[in-house]
């Protein structure tokens, strides 16, 4: 350790920027693993292989766009190998099982209006909610609450930035399959949020 | 033409991330969001959730930026 930081003494690797990167790592890697453990391998492998070649970067922000991308490769690896030990048809099988598509009914009446409890509001400035912490413990607890393979697709797609038909074919479901898991993932999600957040917010 | 229902609007709404829409789930969700106020909500909500998730990829999340 002692060695890598004598090498990074650049710009980008003095203690307060290390530790702040490193949580915002640690946040980026939970939210996509769900396994802490798992999360925290990814970030210190991240972190060492930056380290071994971060003496090019002088500004900051290049260097935290780059440790990222390391971050967000590793995980994508780490999310393919685990995929293949979930079958697609077990994933297609639990997506279309009854007790969850009633979860999600449950939010319209049965004419396929939304129920006036479920309504979605119109939510107040979510950019100001961006900057707030307390927002994106919020967003991590909601991403927790979608089930595991709902959530699993939603963030292959939206938070490693996969394309569907990559994520249809890695998983071995078909693209109506993929749609429907994006859309419940995100009727919870938002639902969840207005929830938790933006009703909060209008107090 | 039938008037879509939110259930079918919502699916719609999503399924625009992923593919184009035909010019009549187009037409039709559009004539839908202009009358109902949960769905037209439902479409920003969307986006505000893509505008989260590009943060979190880029690692802008919390008030230190």
């Amino acid at each position: 350790m002692s060695n890598a930081s004598a090498q990074a003494a650049s710009p980008p690797w003095d203690e307060a920027s290390i530790t702040e990167i490193r949580r915002d790592m640690m946040r980026f890697a939970r939210m996509r693993l769900r396994d802490s453990g798992a999360a925290e391998d990814m970030v210190q492998e991240a972190l060492m292989a930056a380290m071994k070649s971060a003496k090019g970067f002088a500004g900051r922000s290049t260097f935290k766009t780059w440790i990222f991308a390391i971050l967000r490769n590793k995980i994508i690896d780490h999310i393919r190998t685990s995929a293949r030990e979930i079958s697609g048809s077990d994933l297609v099988g639990r997506a279309g099982g009854d007790a969850e598509l009633a979860d999600f009914d449950v939010l319209f009446d049965q004419r396929g209006f939304w129920n006036s409890d479920d309504r979605p509001e119109t939510w107040a400035d979510p950019e100001a909610s961006f900057e707030q912490d307390a927002f994106w413990t919020v967003f991590d607890t909601c991403m927790n609450n979608l089930p595991e393979h709902i959530a699993r697709v939603y963030t292959m797609r939206e938070l490693l930035e996969l394309d569907t038909a990559e994520i249809c074919a890695e998983l071995g479901i078909t693209n109506n399959n993929c749609f429907v898991i994006l859309h419940r993932a995100r009727l919870g999600l938002r639902e969840c949020l207005e929830n938790r957040w933006f009703q909060g917010e209008v107090r | 033409m039938k008037m879509m229902n939110c259930r079918d609007a919502a699916q719609l709404m999503s399924e625009r991330y992923e593919r184009t829409l035909s010019l009549r789930e187009r037409l039709s969700l559009r004539v839908h969001t202009a009358m109902c106020d949960g769905c037209s909500n439902y479409g920003k909500h969307l986006d505000v959730l893509r505008q989260a998730t590009a943060r979190l990829r880029e690692g802008k999340t919390g008030g230190d930026h």
